[in-house]
């Protein structure tokens, strides 16, 4: 892969303080001006205005800024902006738009109640959508281990699990019942 | 929860980022996957002057076994890759079911193998798996390549046999004989936190009793700790779990901190041990 740049500026190979960045976020190609030390969670909220990817911890543990990059849930508070160029950034605001239905995931967590105060749902919500974007259906262990990526403080997680569940029942057909 | 300023490159080549990191009074870091060092620069215990991403160099994102069958992870390879590989998975189950252990899937997605290793933090799945393995790591500087073996490798806590003009270039993992029993196991407090313990085995067999063995654990040290004297008391008794038991007692000596005291440590050591001796013999052949 060659290094992507922007016509008429330094490219990323050269070590500065600040670069030109292009990636696609919710299939919108963006070019930006970044400082190195950018997080690429700070850049979606403040420089896009995507607040759909909350910010929590700022260290990687409580999974609340999760989004998808080249399809892969990732922590964009442990990833720099210049990180992300030649990327393919998914946020929540790109699952779907105002008028338009709700994905399924995003259905199930509506019909599950798999969310109590909210705060940590959008990083939940692309795990899933990951989860379901699979050739075939992830074992139990897998989506628990998925799931453990991400802390919900008000502790709702028997809702998120069904929210989970119905989700990927919708998506690879019904499940017995395992636990 | 920010990190401090500092310069940014992303060569194309690795002779460019040896030249970024060598001549240079600045303090520079190696940067691939950044779940380890981004961290450390958002609570600025990390202040360095300029990160070189090294995820861009064709050469360093490959995986693969080479002729001699041993398994070569390339610096750039992700956690995620070499997990669902399913050549690692066959010829090296032990790898597999450690980087499972790493954090979550989602710090996996963007964390790198050589990046966990250059990093050592003590109580990581990875530096045990690779003494455990007896991996070598291909480093190379201004003045060429060197190859370190994991035994010499680990220092100390976060310090590693790499100066700062240096790239760990890939880690080489030896094929395994065939009929290698093996186990990895961990105690922990919570899904995805660095081990409060953990144990890396592999034996081989010689009709009933054992021919092979080698014990390495983690999180109880401030490197990963093979404990030859057990190894010895598996091998001259057949298999006498208790004896290596007691051989592992007389040589750890952790230290208690602020995720688990000296005394849990020591226990679960040997409760650990019990348990990965019979898996890993139960899957000799």
């Amino acid at each position: 892969m060659s290094t992507p740049t922007a016509p008429g500026l330094p490219p990323l190979s050269e070590p500065t303080a600040w670069h030109t960045i292009s990636l696609t976020v919710n299939g919108e190609p963006v070019t930006a001006q970044v400082e190195s030390r950018l997080l690429l969670s700070d850049f979606l909220r403040t420089r896009l205005g995507l607040t759909g990817t909350h910010t929590g911890c700022e260290h990687g543990v409580c999974g609340a800024c999760t989004v998808l990059l080249d399809d892969a849930p990732v922590r964009t508070c442990l990833t720099l902006a210049v990180q992300a160029a030649g990327a393919e950034l998914r946020t929540v605001e790109g699952l779907t738009q105002d008028g338009r239905p709700l994905t399924p995931v995003q259905r199930a967590f509506h019909e599950q109640h798999g969310m109590q105060c909210g705060f940590c749902t959008p990083g939940y919500v692309m795990t899933c959508t990951a989860l379901t974007e699979r050739a075939c259906r992830p074992d139990d262990d897998t989506v628990a281990d998925e799931l453990s990526g991400h802390l919900c403080r008000c502790t709702g997680y028997q809702n998120i699990r069904a929210a989970v569940r119905q989700a990927l029942d919708e998506r690879y057909g019904q499940q017995e019942e395992t636990s | 929860m920010k990190p401090g300023p500092f310069d940014y490159a992303v060569p194309d080549t690795l002779h460019e980022a040896l030249q970024l990191l060598s001549g240079t009074e600045r303090d520079t870091k190696v940067l691939a996957g950044g779940q380890s060092l981004i961290p450390m620069l958002n609570m600025r215990l990390a202040r360095p002057e300029l990160l070189v991403d090294i995820t861009r160099i064709p050469e360093l994102g490959r995986l693969a076994v080479g002729d001699d069958g041993a398994l070569r992870i390339g610096a750039s390879v992700r956690q995620t890759a070499v997990a669902d590989d399913p050549v690692v998975r066959e010829g090296w189950p032990l790898l597999t079911t450690a980087i499972t252990q790493i954090g979550h899937p989602q710090i996996r997605n963007r964390g790198t193998v050589c990046g966990s290793l250059v990093h050592h933090d003590p109580a990581a799945e990875l530096p045990a798996a690779a003494l455990a393995l007896d991996a070598r790591f291909t480093v190379a500087g201004p003045g060429g390549t060197r190859t370190v073996e994991a035994a010499d490798f680990f220092l100390s806590t976060f310090a590693t046999d790499v100066e700062p003009d240096e790239i760990v270039t890939e880690v080489v993992v030896p094929p395994q004989p065939a009929g290698t029993g093996w186990a990895f196991q961990e105690l922990i407090h919570r899904r995805g936190d660095f081990a409060g313990v953990g144990v890396a085995v592999l034996l081989r067999r010689t009709g009933e009793r054992v021919g092979a063995a080698r014990i390495v654990f983690f999180g109880v040290g401030s490197t990963p700790v093979r404990v030859p004297a057990a190894e010895q008391a598996l091998i001259g008794s057949g298999f006498d779990a208790e004896a290596t038991v007691a051989a592992t007692r007389a040589a750890l000596d952790p230290q208690g901190d602020v995720h688990a005291g000296a005394e849990w440590r020591r226990e679960g050591a040997e409760v650990l041990l019990r348990r990965a001796l019979a898996e890993a013999w139960e899957r000799t052949a």
